[in-house]
């Protein structure tokens, strides 16, 4: 594999065949090399980060919540003589506040995003619709609405969760938290500004970094107050065992600023050496960002609500330390076909392709966990979510994988193809997993229940199915559009007429899923005004 | 314990050798591709037209990258031969883009050199291919009584300005079909052949 691919860009980027030849074994001798380094490496981190027993997988339960299971409710089912429980009980009360600030944002956010992805779609079947609108210009619109997921909606939402989870499993109240206040703040204000330039049109003009250079800085600055309470609760951690999500959490928010950073400094980069750089940034924001921050909701709540701990430490040794080693060299595959250094291309499709390993260690991780525990995916709001989540993201990483393949690039590369499966990915995965966690946690940092079961499902279900219609109609639209635009003999409007019902019904799935979160934010401001008053049991869901 | 000092040097190991592997060494080797021979660099009128192009998306719809003929039809459908790295020497921001809603523009140039259809496709482009889905940019463009010394009116097909007016191009959409006007590098590649090999060896 590595090796046709080498060699079909040796044309692109005229290197002479001996040097392709040499090319192709140093990256080949690289690989199996760096795959042994990989392997030693994860052997060495067995003694050190958990041990040869089960106990660190059972660092999440105090004793005696093993088999019992757990959800959103705003009491406690075992009594306070636990000192485990009093322990998490003051890790709760500590970051209550702070959580509960960044989700606020991430709702209004999420509100922000939908609507401005919402109109973004319609544009693309009704394309004189506002046209008299500089800032509604799909080409701005659109830009707005990846801009307010991106540093918006998934940076709050993860961010808050972190904040939640973090502290329970070092079992050490958060240690400064006004800094992260601070830099919330600071955080928003810099969205709000970068949205404001992308809509009068002052762009940096790289997919993902639009937002100008000069407000970044306000990014860098928020980043890194919002960082250093959980930098030193890790300090004064009370736990010897590092969990799991511990582990993603943690390198995801060192992983996080050093990608922004290098990707932003002015001047840096330039032409097609800025090509690379710029889908190493944009799939590591996914991959080393998002990604881990959804996976840790995972590996935390999962076994948490069904009272259960995670099946195989080993496996998630496997899944962790090889998503942080093949994660980070797949940005090239954005590149496939492109001018770029045939063997950067090469790297990057082997590396697609090794995805599998950390993925299906996950997947099965998880799936022997849930076993025999199904049925809780019916009635916990969160961990249907999250089961959802899970699913998707063994989904979309496979499709990626194979998606990276030379056959399957050359079709699906420059259609509505990729943007079906960022949406599986990001919202089908990340999205819902995240939703799931909040489901959990506000009960917790606000002592009230959610008021309506109903609308949780009601919730579910938009979004369900919305993404559903939205994925299934752009991935077969964007499959069709690309045979198209490969037959030389099809005129080039063939393959824009033919994607004119698919873009209608994107609109459709993303109505939808724009009508899940509405419901989703009213039931959050019931909360807010008292109407769960009274309610003292878990919201559980029933018959939906 | 320093399980987390472990945790996050690997971690922090395993970002350094993707980042070494896509953007240090391409930053060694293609960043400062020498121009080819044939490309020019851009004029400051060009270079304001790139600037309208980044402010109002285009790159989100359409790629400047053309493929092989082992790939894609790219080269069939007239536009241009696949690109290399010294094609790209003037371009910060890089513009390769990543979607095909609209054609390849890298050689636009040269498949439709006429101001006057590019603007008059700007202010709307179902004027010129009925099913496009392309936005008009109304906003790009002044609708006036009569026109004034100075002014570019565009030439509209039949039915599409609004009634008793004219349409003038404002300066951005000038240099955006100045921009577009430049795209165009149909110049051989060939002679640039030792050169990848050298930046390699550097
Ligand atoms: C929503 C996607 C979209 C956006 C945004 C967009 N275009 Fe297009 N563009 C198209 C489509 C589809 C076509 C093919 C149909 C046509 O000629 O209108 C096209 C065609 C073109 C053509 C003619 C290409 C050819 O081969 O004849 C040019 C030139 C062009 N666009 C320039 C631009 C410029 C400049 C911008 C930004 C101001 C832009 N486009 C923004 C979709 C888009
Ligand atoms: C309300 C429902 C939504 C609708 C209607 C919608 C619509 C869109 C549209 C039209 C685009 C532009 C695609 C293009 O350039 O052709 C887009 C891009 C994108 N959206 Fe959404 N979106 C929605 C929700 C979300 C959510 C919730 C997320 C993630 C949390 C998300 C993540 C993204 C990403 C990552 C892209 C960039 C994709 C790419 O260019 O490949 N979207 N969306």
């Amino acid at each position: 594999m590595a090796s046709g691919a080498g060699g079909a860009n040796v044309a692109a980027t005229c290197i002479q065949p001996e040097n392709a030849l040499s090319t192709v074994a140093i990256l080949l001798s690289a690989f199996v090399l760096s795959v042994t380094a990989l392997l030693v490496f994860i052997w060495s981190q067995r003694s050190s980060m958990f041990d040869k027993s089960a106990k660190a997988a059972e660092v999440i339960f105090a004793p005696g919540e093993i088999g019992t299971r757990e959800d959103p409710a705003a009491g406690t089912a075992l009594g306070l003589g636990n000192a485990e429980l009093v322990d998490r009980a003051r890790a709760d009360a500590s970051t209550a506040p702070l959580v509960f600030f960044f989700f606020c944002c991430a709702f209004a956010w999420l509100l922000v995003a939908s609507a401005a992805g919402l109109t973004a779609s319609i544009r693309l079947h009704e394309p004189d619709w506002l046209a008299h609108q500089p800032w509604l210009t799909f080409g701005r619109i659109r830009t707005i609405h990846l801009n307010a997921v991106a540093y918006g909606w998934a940076p709050m939402a993860g961010l808050g969760i972190a904040l939640f989870v973090i502290p329970r499993l070092l079992k050490t109240p958060l240690v400064g938290a006004p800094f992260a206040f601070l830099g919330a703040a600071l955080w928003n204000a810099a969205l709000i500004a970068g949205l404001g330039a992308i809509a009068v049109g002052l762009s940096d003009g790289l997919e993902w970094l639009e937002i100008p250079w000069q407000i970044d800085i306000l990014f860098v600055i928020g980043g890194a107050l919002v960082g250093v309470p959980l930098v030193l609760t890790l300090v004064h951690r009370r736990v010897e065992h590092l969990y799991v999500s511990v582990w993603y959490m943690g390198c995801a928010l060192f992983w996080f600023p050093v990608l922004f950073l290098v990707a932003n400094v002015p001047g840096l980069h330039r032409g097609v050496q800025q090509a690379a750089m710029n889908w190493w940034f944009g799939h590591n924001v996914l991959g080393l960002f998002y990604t881990p921050l959804a996976l840790a909701s995972v590996y935390y709540f999962l076994p948490k609500i069904i009272g259960r701990p995670v099946q195989s430490y080993n496996l998630s040794l496997l899944g962790f330390w090889g998503l942080a080693f093949f994660y980070g060299q797949v940005g090239g595959h954005h590149l496939i076909g492109g001018p770029v250094p045939g063997w950067l291309i090469s790297l990057s499709i082997v590396q697609s392709m090794m995805m599998i390993i950390p993925v299906l260690a996950f997947t099965v991780n998880q799936h022997q966990t849930l076993k025999g525990h199904l049925d809780a995916l019916r009635t916990s709001p969160t961990l249907r979510f999250i089961g959802f989540g899970g699913l998707m993201y063994t989904a979309s990483s496979i499709q990626g994988s194979f998606e990276a393949l030379r056959i399957v690039n050359a079709v699906a590369h420059f259609t509505h193809f990729t943007v079906a499966h960022a949406h599986l990915g990001l919202y089908g995965f990340v999205t819902m997993v995240f939703f799931g966690a909040i489901y959990f946690i506000v009960p917790r940092v606000s002592g009230r229940e959610w008021p309506s079961p109903g609308l949780i499902a009601a919730h579910f279900w938009f979004a369900a199915i919305g993404i559903t219609i939205y994925f299934v109609s752009l991935t077969i639209g964007g499959w069709l559009q690309g045979e198209a635009m490969l037959d030389g003999s099809r005129p080039f409007m063939d393959s824009v007429t033919l994607t004119a019902p698919y873009l209608k019904w994107r609109s459709v799935g993303g109505a939808l899923m724009a009508v899940g979160h509405v419901i989703f934010v009213v039931h959050f401001v019931m909360l807010l005004v008292g109407r769960s008053a009274g309610r003292v049991q878990p919201a559980l869901l029933r018959n939906f | 314990m320093h399980s987390e000092t472990r945790l996050l040097a690997g971690g922090m190991t395993m970002l350094s050798i993707a980042t070494g592997a896509l953007v240090v060494i391409p930053y060694l080797t293609v960043r400062d591709a020498t121009p080819l021979e044939g490309l020019k660099p851009y004029t400051s009128a060009e270079l304001r037209g790139r600037q309208v192009y980044i402010a109002n998306g285009c790159v989100y719809c359409h790629s400047q990258q053309p493929r092989a003929r082992s790939f894609a039809p790219d080269t069939e459908r007239g536009w241009g031969r696949a690109s290399v790295a010294g094609d790209y020497a003037y371009d910060t921001p890089h513009l390769l883009g990543t979607m095909r809603t609209g054609p390849d523009l890298f050689n636009i140039g040269a498949r439709q050199p006429s101001e006057q259809w590019h603007l008059g496709h700007l202010y709307q482009p179902r004027a010129y291919a009925p099913d496009s889905i392309m936005p008009s940019y109304p906003y790009l463009f002044e609708a006036k009584d009569k026109v004034d010394p100075g002014d570019v009116e565009v030439m509209l097909p039949s039915g599409f300005a609004p009634p008793g007016k004219v349409i003038v191009a404002s300066h951005e959409a000038l240099d955006l079909v100045a921009y577009m006007k430049a795209l165009d590098h149909g110049y051989p590649v060939l002679q640039a052949q030792p050169q990848p090999a050298a930046a390699a060896s550097r």
